[in-house]
C-alpha cells in the first residue's frame, strides 16, 4: 500500500531513494539526538538510532511499531551488525514521533509502518548509523590508549588494540565517543562477513511475550486513570440525535457520561463499571446520512460497474483486437466480502491532557500523522502532543488509520472530561468487529483469451472496489487519474506476457468506511488472477507450474521462487488418493512469494489444507527465522480469511459481532508450512504482507482440481 | 462486595461487584496485566487462567465463583510442565504480537500437567479455544511437544 505513497508523491528509485534518505535522516540524528536520550541515559547519545550506555547496553531506537511481525529484531540486527555489537547487549525502544528524525524512507515526511516496509527503507540508514557509531568508539579507544585507530579491532561488544594488549568494552568508551565529530564517511561491511544478519538471532521480544510482561497499550496503568468505552452508531455515518445517561450514571464507579464526535463516552474507574455503564445508556441516533445498503445489494450494484468500461489503470496492446484473433476466451466473476482485521488486541490508547501537552500510548502505527491528529483534537501544537509506541497486539493494518480515527477518538474522550483524568480507551470486541475499516467488499470481472498456442492473447481485467484512499489526507497526492493504486496492484503490473492487456477499475462510493488489510489490493487481485492463469493452463492442457514458468519471461525472481516451491512440494509426483494440490506466485510490497499448497477433500465435498509449501525470495534475510515466521503466520492469516471470515451488512448493519460469527483459523485448521528462502545478495525488502496473497489462490486451485469447478468467490466455506 | 481468592499463592481481597469478570478483576483491580482481553465471550482463550489447576476463560467466570479458590495467571506460572511450556516457547520463538500467548500459554501448561506425552489430536483438543491472529499454530505445537519432550 504505502509504497504506492513513495510512487506516486516521490516517484524516485529506490537506490536514490535509500541513498538520499539515508544520508540526510543520518546527519539530522547525529546532530539532533532525542531529548529523552539525553535525559535519561547514563552516556550522551551518539546518534539517533543507537544509545550505548555506561553500562554497556546497547539500546537500538526503532522507528517502527512492533505489532509482530518482528521489526525490533530486524532493526537492531542491522544496526548491531555494523556497530560489531554483541546481540546480547542490544536492546530496543521505541522512537519519540517525529518525521524529521524518524520518517519511513519509503513513505516521506511521515513517521509509520507499513507496507512492508521497515526492514526496506532502514537497511542502509540503520547500517550507516551502527557503522557511525562503531567508528567513534574505535576513535575514542585511540584517543584513550594512544594508538593509531586502524590497529583497532572491534568484535561481539569488544574493542581490542591486539599490539598491546588492552581491551575494553562499549560502555567504557561510549561518553567519549559521544564527544567525538561524527564520521561525514562510513565503510559499511562486506556482506560476506555479516555476523548478525542472516543469522538466526532469538527475537528481542520473546522473553516478555512469554512470561505477561510485554506491555500494549491494554497494560498501560496511570496514577488515577479511567477506562472509556464508547458507545457507537448502529449504522456507519449515523450520528448522536440525543441520549439518556441517567441510568448509565447511576452504575457504580461511571464518572462521566459524555458526547464525542464518533458516539457517546461511558467513562469509569475500571473496565466493567464502563461497559455496564454502556450497556445501561440509551442512545438515540440521527441515521439520515447512514449507510443503508446491504452487502447483498452493493454486490448486486459492483455487478453492473463490472459491465460498464472502467478508468484504465493499465493497457498495453489492444483488448479487442486481442480478442477477435484469439482462438477461444474464458470469463469469469469473483466475489469477496468485506473483512475485519481483528488483531487480538481491539484498538485502545492511553491519553493523558493537559492544557499545554498530550501524552499519549499505543501500538501507533502511524506515529507522526497520528501526532498531527491528536493536536488538532486537543487544540495544541503537534510538539506538544508525545507519542508512547509501545506493543501492538496485532494490527495487520488496522492501526495505521489515516484519519487516526482511535487515536482521535481518545483525545476527544479526554478533551470531553476536561482532561480530569488520564483515560484508557478500549474497543472490545464487538465494536472491533462493528467498527468498519474492513477490507473493500471487491467484485472482479475477467476475461482472456487464448491463442492456437494455448498461450494467453489477450487479457482484460475489471475491478470494482472502494477506494481506500478516497477521502483521506492522500487522496489528492494518491489518486491519479481516478486510479487508486491500492485498488489495482497485483493486477495491473502482472508479470505475464500477455500481448494485449487492459486493467480497468471502479470505485464506487458507499458508506462504509474501509482500509488496508494485509496486503491490501494483492488480497484480491492475487485471488482472481492465480485462478484465471490456472484455469487458463488447464484449458490449454499444460501444467500450471510450466505454464507460468513460459509467461514469466524477464521476471526471474517469480520464476525462481515458483520453480523452487514446486520442487520442494514435490510438485507433479502422484498424491495419494483424496489429496490435490494447487500454486500461486505474487510479488507484493517487492518481495516475491509463490505457495503450492496441499489440500485432503472428502466424499462429501468438505476439504482440509494439510500442508502447504512456500517459497520466499525477500533479497537478503535479515534473520531467516523471523522470515519463516511471518510465511507462516501470513499464510495463516490468508487462510483464515480464504475459508471463513467474512462481514456482511443487512440494512446497513454489521451482521458479525465476535468470533462466535467472524471466525478466524484456529489451530485444527492450521496446515504444516515448509518455508524455503532463495539465497540472496539483494537489499532486503518486506515479509510481513507478501506471505499472504498466494495462500487462498493455492487452495482454490486445488479444489478446483478436485472437484472439477471453479471457486469464484471467497470464503470457501459460506 | 469483597471477594477473596488466592491469587498466584497470595491470599488477596478485592473490593468489587461480585458479577464482575475474574478478567477485570484481576487486570483492572488486582493489577496483573499479563491476563489478557480478547473477545469477552469465551471464545478466543486471550483471557485463559487457571482456576483450581483448571484452564479456564477468566472473561466469563463472575469473581464471585472464585470465591476462596486458587488462581494462576501467567504472572504465577510455577509447575515444572508450565516452565517447560515457557521454555519451549522461547526457545522456538513462539510469538509473533505476542498479544494470546498468555493464554496459549496457560493452556499449554494445563494440558501438560495432566497429558505429559500429548497426542497432535490431544493439542487440538486442548488448543482449539486459543486463537492467535498471527497465526502462530505450528510453533505452539511444536513447543508442546518440545516442552513434553524436555519432561520425559
Amino acid at each position: 500500500m504505502l509504497q504506492d505513497i513513495v510512487k506516486a508523491a516521490f516517484a524516485p528509485s529506490r537506490r536514490t531513494l535509500l541513498k538520499t534518505g539515508a544520508a540526510t535522516a543520518l546527519v539530522l540524528g547525529f546532530h539532533l539526538a532525542p531529548r529523552r536520550a539525553f535525559a535519561e541515559a547514563a552516556a550522551p547519545a551518539p546518534n539517533a538510532f543507537v544509545r550505548i550506555g555506561a553500562d554497556n547496553t546497547v539500546t537500538v531506537i526503532a522507528k517502527h511499531l512492533e505489532m509482530g511481525q518482528g521489526t525490533y529484531t530486524g532493526l537492531a540486527t542491522i544496526l548491531a551488525e555494523e556497530l560489531d555489537a554483541d546481540w546480547k547487549q542490544v536492546r530496543v525502544e521505541s522512537a519519540p514521533a517525529d518525521a524529521t528524525r524518524y520518517n519511513n524512507l519509503a513513505m516521506g515526511p511521515i513517521q509509520g509502518t507499513g507496507g512492508s516496509s521497515a526492514v526496506f527503507n532502514s537497511f542502509e540508514q540503520l547500517r550507516k548509523a551502527g557503522a557511525a557509531a562503531r567508528a567513534m568508539l574505535v576513535s575514542a579507544a585511540a584517543q584513550t590508549w594512544g594508538v593509531p585507530p586502524g590497529e583497532i579491532t572491534v568484535s561481539a561488544g569488544l574493542i581490542f588494540h591486539d599490539k598491546s594488549k588492552r581491551n575494553g568494552n562499549f560502555g567504557q568508551f561510549a561518553t567519549a565517543a559521544a564527544k567525538l565529530p561524527v564520521p561525514a564517511e562510513v565503510k559499511l561491511k562486506d556482506p560476506e562477513t555479516f555476523k548478525l544478519i542472516g543469522h538466526e538471532l532469538p527475537r528481542v521480544d520473546t522473553v516478555a511475550k512469554t512470561t505477561g510482561t510485554a506491555q500494549f497499550a491494554h497494560d498501560v496503568r496511570l496514577p488515577g486513570m479511567l477506562t472509556a468505552v464508547v458507545a457507537r452508531a448502529p449504522l456507519f455515518a449515523a450520528t448522536v440525535k440525543s441520549f439518556d445517561a441517567a441510568k448509565a450514571k447511576a452504575v457504580p464507579g461511571v464518572r462521566h457520561v459524555v458526547q464525542v464526535p464518533t458516539g457517546v463516552a461511558v467513562v469509569a474507574d475500571n473496565t466493567w463499571a464502563a461497559l455496564k455503564g454502556r450497556d445501561a445508556l440509551a442512545v438515540d441516533w440521527d441515521e439520515s446520512k447512514a449507510e443503508t445498503r446491504g452487502t447483498a445489494a452493493l454486490m448486486e450494484e459492483y455487478r453492473k460497474f463490472a459491465n460498464q468500461p472502467g478508468a484504465v489503470a493499465a493497457k498495453r496492446g489492444d483488448i479487442a483486437a486481442g480478442f477477435a484473433a484469439g482462438a477461444k476466451s474464458f470469463e469469469a466473476r469473483f466475489d469477496f466480502p468485506y473483512l475485519a482485521h481483528a488483531p487480538m488486541e481491539p484498538l485502545d490508547c492511553v491519553v493523558r491532557l493537559t492544557p499545554t501537552s498530550c501524552e499519549i500510548w499505543a501500538g501507533d502505527q502511524f506515529q507522526t500523522v497520528d501526532q498531527m491528529a491528536a493536536a488538532a483534537v486537543a487544540g495544541l501544537k503537534p510538539q506538544q502532543v508525545k507519542i508512547n509506541t509501545v506493543f501492538a497486539g496485532g494490527s495487520f493494518g488496522r492501526r495505521a488509520t489515516p484519519n487516526s480515527d482511535y487515536i482521535v477518538e481518545g483525545v476527544a474522550i479526554a478533551k470531553a472530561i476536561k482532561g480530569a483524568a488520564p483515560v484508557r480507551l478500549i474497543w472490545t470486541r464487538e465494536d472491533d468487529i462493528r467498527g468498519g475499516r474492513y477490507r473493500p467488499l471487491t467484485h472482479h470481472w475477467l476475461k482472456a483469451a487464448l491463442g492456437a498456442d494455448g498461450l494467453p492473447a489477450a487479457w482484460q481485467h475489471r475491478i470494482v472496489t472502494q477506494s481506500i484512499l478516497a477521502g483521506t489526507p492522500f487522496e489528492a497526492m494518491l489518486v491519479k487519474n481516478g486510479i487508486d493504486g491500492t485498488s489495482v496492484e497485483g493486477a495491473s503490473n502482472l508479470p505475464y506476457e500477455i500481448p494485449h492487456f487492459q486493467v480497468e477499475l471502479h470505485s464506487p462510493k458507499v458508506g462504509v468506511p474501509v482500509l488496508w488489510w494485509r496486503s491490501v489490493g494483492s488480497t484480491h487481485t492475487a485471488f482472481s488472477t492465480e485462478v484465471m492463469i490456472d484455469e487458463l493452463a488447464r484449458a490449454a492442457g499444460k501444467d500450471p507450474v510450466n505454464y507460468r514458468l513460459t509467461l514469466l519471461k524477464g521476471h526471474g525472481r517469480h520464476r525462481d521462487v515458483l520453480a523452487l516451491a514446486a520442487d520442494k512440494a514435490g510438485w507433479g509426483k502422484e498424491l495419494p488418493k483424496g489429496r490435490f494440490q494447487g500454486v500461486a506466485v505474487h510479488e507484493a510490497f517487492r518481495s516475491y512469494v509463490a505457495e503450492v499448497a496441499e489440500v485432503s477433500v472428502a466424499g462429501d465435498g468438505s476439504f482440509k489444507v494439510e500442508r502447504v509449501v512456500c517459497a520466499v525470495d525477500c533479497g537478503i534475510a535479515v534473520n531467516p527465522d523471523v522470515v519463516r515466521a511471518q510465511m507462516e503466520g501470513g499464510i495463516g492469516y490468508g487462510l483464515s480469511a480464504a475459508l471463513a471470515e467474512q462481514v456482511t451488512l443487512d440494512g446497513g448493519k454489521v451482521m458479525q459481532s465476535n468470533f462466535h460469527d467472524y471466525t478466524p483459523l484456529r489451530i485444527t485448521d492450521m496446515p504444516k508450512v515448509e518455508v524455503y528462502i532463495v539465497q540472496s545478495t539483494a537489499a532486503p525488502t518486506g515479509v510481513g504482507e507478501p506471505g499472504v496473497p498466494p495462500i487462498a489462490p493455492a487452495v482454490a486451485n486445488a479444489l478446483a482440481v478436485a472437484r472439477n469447478k471453479p471457486v469464484r468467490a471467497l470464503p470457501l466455506r459460506t | 462486595m469483597a471477594v477473596s481468592f488466592t491469587l498466584n499463592g497470595k491470599v488477596v481481597q478485592l473490593n468489587v461487584p461480585d458479577d464482575m469478570p475474574l478478567l477485570w478483576a484481576i487486570r483492572d483491580i488486582a493489577g496483573l496485566t499479563g491476563t489478557k482481553y480478547g473477545c469477552g465471550v469465551s471464545q478466543c482463550g486471550a483471557c485463559t487462567v487457571q482456576v483450581e489447576g483448571e484452564p479456564v476463560r477468566a472473561c466469563s467466570l463472575a469473581v464471585g465463583e472464585a470465591k476462596g479458590k486458587k488462581v494462576v495467571t501467567i504472572e504465577g506460572l510455577a509447575s515444572k510442565p508450565a516452565k517447560a511450556v515457557q521454555t519451549a516457547w522461547q526457545k522456538l520463538d513462539v510469538p509473533q504480537c505476542g498479544y494470546c500467548q498468555s493464554g496459549q500459554i496457560m493452556s499449554a501448561a494445563a494440558l501438560l500437567e495432566k497429558n505429559p506425552k500429548p497426542s497432535d489430536a490431544d493439542i487440538d483438543g486442548a488448543m482449539a479455544g486459543n486463537i492467535c491472529r498471527c497465526a502462530t499454530y505450528q510453533r505452539i505445537r511444536a513447543a508442546i511437544h518440545a516442552a513434553a519432550k524436555s519432561l520425559a
